[in-house]
């Protein structure tokens, strides 16, 4: 017997030690150790031989005491580990039939079972009783562990007060069972339930929480232990059944509450002693539940940290049995991953099972009928209960193929209809009727534009094309065998031969099922929870194989939206794509309203818009350009700005209203007008631009919406087609008025109606119109000429104020209107005032003019009218009123060498027909025809007729090489020459202004030889002759 | 070991005990690799059944469930136990018409679980 070995021992070492007295280590402490063993070695003994056990036990604890109380725990805990043992044996070899009559009072029935006490280091209260005799067994046990428990703490080793704990409950069943002691049904469930939490409350008490979590593999026993227990429990108070608990459940509950007794005063104020657990756990089927599940998560989310996974999964089927067993009784309570864990398993093993071609046609229909069944029947079961869903993956329902954006930029405006067409394959063998397919949509406010780069994934055309999911990824996990061969060194024969995998390790890797259990169960929570941004289809019947579903995208605020999970809801059952990938993303803006004008070019009128009409009418588009309605447009202009009301549009509708516009073509001065659109303001600005002959007239027009802070400019140009001039022509008196009207548009246009009418409706005046055809076709880039006489009758005109009006169309469209054209000139000095005739004479004695003889030119002017007017200068020489003229021989051909000066001035008497001549040399310079050279008249004004001057003046004309001795003829002229030879000898004087010389107007100096030709012959002798060939 | 009634309880109870079979292998595995102990010990104790392992150099586990109830047997019965379990496994591997995977169908291993069975009860 143990006992008596190590009394023995003891012995031996006191004796030792006693001997070891005179030494100097010796101390008295260790005596006093060995004398306490020598005493109770002799109790022991006493107690062996009374043979009861009861006191035996009480006086080897005495001996631990006093080790405890020398500090020495472990020595303590070894009497109590042997007492333990004792006590084992005892029960054992009492079970093999080995009675031994003091353990009659452990076979008593059980009458309380209120659990391990752990917080007194001492429970007296047992200990009486176990020195009364009086104890049960669990009192017995429940002490010697409590003891125990207390050593252990104090030696630092809680995790083996765990191990211990949990064999020590183990044990109690076992030996209550082999003593066949009588105890009420529950009660041994109460006192492992209460004894285990106690233990971990304990524990708990004198660690900290990372110790805990480091070391919960020790603990997750007897928390599965403690779930075990409080589950059996309640299958037997009725706590898990169909109508609850009933009388008889009761009065079983209140047996097993009366068995707890009162709670210890220890843990009393304690809110979550064991005690009031189990009470509260008993008190109701909620409250059952509610520990339950603690309980089961807590162990298996141990078993799950510690990586016992099969343990967890044992916990888990508990579980979800009994959700199975609550959900048989249609008490469908809430969300309890554990039992939707096996359901959802079983669904989604039908789904795969259904989408598997490999399977019959008969198989997969009936797998697929499973799944619809369980929706339905949960779906009408579960009524209003929304939140338990069953969640599986969408992968083995449906493969996405393909989305398509409407448009397919998938950028539209604010509220602009953007539509989805998802593509999908649907797996399952027969047509399956969603109640709704819904993608949730995750809504960021960014500036479009932004994201571009982003949505890489999309197609130029809108579409995103799901890659192909690839089953298990197959192709990762192909065996890669090799062979082996293994030849002996020796002789070279074969020693083994094998095949090896390669990639063993990729293959025989457990998959982790964790992940894969965790994801169905959050993906509805997230597909949830944003219901105001989703993708709704509702009613959707899938046929087996290829399908197309259009969703209407939400578009109300303006940012990026990106599509994050699919869910296809089929009654309870949800299938979810977790994530949608690549990521699907459109965009939608918002901008301020928008207005463009365009003109309507290819109108007839050639860019050249014309007028507008009072009332327009607006019509209303919508983004899709579809027309809405028509309403009226009103329009009001003033001098200075036109208002436009528009009628009220919707946003982003488009607004689009026709106007005509109203451009005065520039008469003379380039003056236009013109009127535009918008309630607002319109400012104009208006420059006209001349190029290319062509007339163009830029307008600004700004237009100010007071819904907008900037106001649009906008730019018309305007080009006038024709462009006119005119010319006034003389024949002697007679006077022609010639227009030339130009086309320079590309445009061929008919002509009509031209007429020119005198503005001021002078009755003296008559224009007598030459023109034949009154209707003429004008081609592009050419001209018209019109011509008129101008005839009147009296004094002649100073000046005549017409207007050219013309009627044009575009030749190619016959029946367009005729719109008219104007043209306001004014012609001044109208009336002929020289006429200038120059003559050519051969030299005298001579019959023809010859090239290189001298001939005679002969100048004469005339003064056709009494000149009245005031622009013509008159200066008095000699009592006679004259004006000054300024000839000037002008041969542009160079066909004539001008001998001597060309140019002059003389003095015209202020008479009719007064007539001057000038007498010049020339020499023709070549034979033939030869053109007179003609001659030009300018009014020659010194500057002031004042004679300090005029010397200046003429010093001036000296270097315009005037002739003056051409000049001797007349008296005015010889005493002007006069002036002049006096003023040639002061020409050191300092010059003064410059004289003038002034053109006349283009129709007061006639040419009457203007056009006229000599005939030249070529010298007589001539020994040289140029010939030119050409 | 024991009769066979509540099957199912007791695969799941094999089933469980792996968890702590491994945990044992991966430690033993670093520590005491080259100590050739092939047997595992209690792996883990519940109330009716007490549970063994055994695990060979080639991985095959062994499981011995026992009654809690049998005090007789102690751990060096338990070891032996597994030894000659261990020994008849052997002999049906090396059987040349025996497939590994297959079931084991062998009047000689059947024999001798049985005669453990019977002597452990």
């Amino acid at each position: 017997m143990s006992f008596t070995r190590n009394l023995g021992r003891f012995e031996d070492d006191m004796r030792t030690l006693r001997e070891k007295r005179t030494e100097p280590g010796w101390s008295f402490c260790d005596y006093f150790m060995v004398q306490v063993c020598d005493w109770l070695r002799e109790l022991s003994i006493r107690a062996v031989g009374c043979s009861s056990a009861v006191h035996l036990c009480v006086d080897q604890e005495e001996l631990a005491f006093v080790f405890e109380m020398l500090q020495q725990f472990e020595d303590a805990l070894v009497q109590y580990d042997e007492l333990d043992a004792l006590f084992t044996q005892y029960v054992l070899n009492f079970g093999a039939g080995d009675g031994a009559n003091w353990l009659g009072s452990f076979c008593q029935p059980v009458r309380s079972w209120n659990g391990l006490l752990l917080r007194r280091p001492i429970d007296m209260e047992k200990r009486d009783l176990i020195q009364r005799g009086e104890a049960s067994l669990l009192d017995l046990r429940s002490y010697l562990f409590s003891r125990q428990c207390t050593l252990l703490i104090f030696l630092q080793r809680p995790w083996e007060v765990t191990a211990r704990a949990l064999e020590l409950l183990h044990n109690c069943v076992q030996e209550l069972q082999l003593l066949e002691v009588s105890v009420e049904s529950g009660a041994l469930d109460c006192w492992v339930f209460l004894s285990s939490l106690e233990v971990l409350h304990r524990i708990e008490g004198c660690c900290d929480r990372s110790q805990l979590e480091a070391n919960c593999s020790h603990t997750v026993g007897l928390w599965t232990y403690a779930t075990e227990k409080l589950r059996s429990l309640g299958d037997l108070c009725g706590l898990v059944s169909e109508n609850g608990p009933d009388s008889e459940d009761l009065n079983k509950t209140v047996d097993l509450l009366a068995g707890l007794g009162a709670e210890r005063p220890e843990t009393i104020n304690s809110p979550q002693s064991p005690y009031k657990k189990l009470k509260e756990a008993l008190s109701s089927v909620e409250a059952f539940e509610k520990h339950y599940l603690e309980l089961s998560h807590a162990a298996m989310e141990m078993y799950r940290v510690i990586g016992r996974l099969r343990s967890a999964r044992l916990v888990g089927k508990s579980l979800a049995e009994f959700y199975m067993w609550l959900l048989c009784f249609a008490c469908f309570l809430s969300c309890a991953c554990g039992f939707f864990d096996r359901v959802c398993r079983y669904l989604q093993t039908s789904a795969l099972l259904a989408s598997d071609t490999n399977l019959s046609d008969e198989e997969r229909r009936h797998f697929c009928q499973e799944i619809l069944t369980f929706a339905r029947q949960t779906a009408e079961g579960k009524g209003q209960q929304k939140d338990a869903r069953v969640a599986l993956s969408m992968s083995s329902f449906t493969r996405l193929q393909e989305l398509r954006f409407r448009p397919s930029s998938a950028l539209v405006h604010v509220s602009a209809a953007l539509q989805l067409e998802l593509r999908l394959c649907s797996l399952m063998p027969v047509p399956v009727t969603l109640e709704q397919i819904s993608a949730s949509i995750h809504f960021t406010q960014e500036q479009p534009g932004s994201t571009a780069q982003k949505r890489a994934a999309q197609n130029p055309d809108g579409t995103v094309t799901f890659p192909a999911a690839s089953p298990a990824s197959a192709s990762a996990s192909a065996l890669e065998l090799c062979e082996i061969l293994e030849h002996s060194p020796s002789d070279n024969a074969l020693s083994s031969a094998g095949v090896a995998c390669r990639n063993m390790h990729l293959l025989m890797r457990r998959h982790d099922s964790t992940a894969s259990l965790d994801t169905p169960n959050t993906a509805p929570a997230v597909a949830m929870e944003d219901a105001a941004q989703m993708l709704r289809a509702s009613d959707v019947t899938l046929l087996p194989g290829n399908n197309s579903i259009v969703f209407t995208a939400p578009s109300q605020k303006p940012g990026s939206y990106t599509l994050r999970q699919l869910c296809a809801t089929l009654g309870c059952v949800q299938f979810i794509l977790p994530h949608i990938y690549p990521v699907v993303q459109y965009e939608v803006y918002s901008q301020e309203p928008q207005l463009s004008i365009q003109p309507l070019t290819g109108h007839n009128t050639d860019s050249m818009p014309v007028l507008h009409s009072s009332t327009c009418s607006a019509r209303i588009l919508s983004s899709s350009a579809e027309l809405l309605a028509e309403s009226a447009l009103s329009i009001q202009s003033s001098e200075k700005v036109t208002s436009i009301s528009l009628p009220v549009t919707p946003p982003y509708h488009t607004l689009e209203f026709l106007l005509e516009v109203l451009c005065h073509i520039p008469s003379c001065p380039a003056r236009m007008e013109s009127e535009r659109l918008t309630n607002g303001q319109i400012s104009r600005r208006s420059r006209t631009r001349f190029n290319s002959g062509m007339t163009l007239i830029d307008q600004k027009v700004s237009v100010d919406c007071p819904w907008s802070i900037y106001s649009t400019l906008v730019s018309l140009t305007f080009h006038v087609p024709f462009t006119i001039k005119h010319s006034l022509l003389s024949a002697g008196r007679r006077k022609f008025i010639q227009v030339c009207l130009r086309n320079v548009s590309d445009t061929n246009f008919r002509l009509t109606n031209q007429t020119l009418t005198e503005n001021q409706h002078t009755p003296s005046l008559e224009l007598c119109s030459l023109n034949t055809r009154t209707h003429s076709l004008v081609f592009r880039q050419q001209c018209v000429f019109s011509v008129w006489e101008l005839r009147w009758s009296g004094v002649s005109p100073v000046s005549v104020h017409c207007e050219f009006s013309a009627a044009f169309a575009p030749a190619d469209a016959p029946d367009a209107a005729l719109k008219l054209y104007r043209y306001d000139f004014t012609l001044e000095r109208v009336s002929t005032l020289y006429s200038v005739r120059a003559e050519i004479r051969p030299a005298v004695g001579e019959q023809q003019c010859c090239t290189g003889s001298l001939c005679r030119l002969e100048v004469s002017l005339t003064r056709l009218s009494e000149a009245s007017d005031s622009d013509e200068e008159y200066s008095e020489t000699d009592g006679l009123r004259s004006s000054r003229l300024l000839y000037e021989v002008i041969d542009n051909s160079s066909n004539w060498a001008v001998c001597g000066k060309s140019s002059g001035v003389v003095s015209m008497p202020v008479a009719a027909m007064a007539t001057h001549k000038v007498h010049m040399e020339v020499m023709p310079l070549f034979a033939g025809h030869l053109l007179v050279p003609s001659i030009r008249v300018f009014k020659y004004q010194p500057r002031l007729a004042s004679p300090v001057i005029q010397p200046d003046t003429d010093s001036c004309l000296e270097n315009d090489s005037l002739s003056l001795e051409d000049q001797a003829e007349t008296a005015s002229l010889r005493s002007r020459g006069s002036v002049q030879s006096l003023g040639s000898g002061e020409s050191a004087q300092p010059r003064g202004p410059m004289p003038k010389r002034q053109a006349f107007g283009p129709g007061q100096v006639f040419s009457g030889t203007q056009g006229q030709q000599v005939l030249v012959l070529p010298a007589a002798d001539h020994h040289l002759m140029e010939v030119n060939v050409t | 070991i024991v009769p066979t009634q509540g099957e199912l309880k007791f695969h799941y109870t094999v089933h469980t005990s792996l968890d702590v079979v491994e945990e044992k292998i991966s430690g033993v595995g670093k520590a005491l690799a080259d100590q050739r102990e092939l047997y595992l010990g209690l792996l883990y104790p519940t109330e009716d059944y007490k549970v063994y392992g055994y695990v060979t150099n080639s991985k095959v586990k062994f499981v011995i469930v026992v009654d809690s109830s049998n005090t007789s047997l102690r751990d060096n019965e338990i070891r032996s136990m597994f030894r000659k379990l261990h020994n008849s496994f052997t002999d049906v591997m090396c059987n040349p018409f025996y497939n590994p995977g297959d079931p084991i169908q062998s009047k000689a291993f059947d024999s001798i679980v049985s005669t453990m069975m019977v002597q452990a009860c």
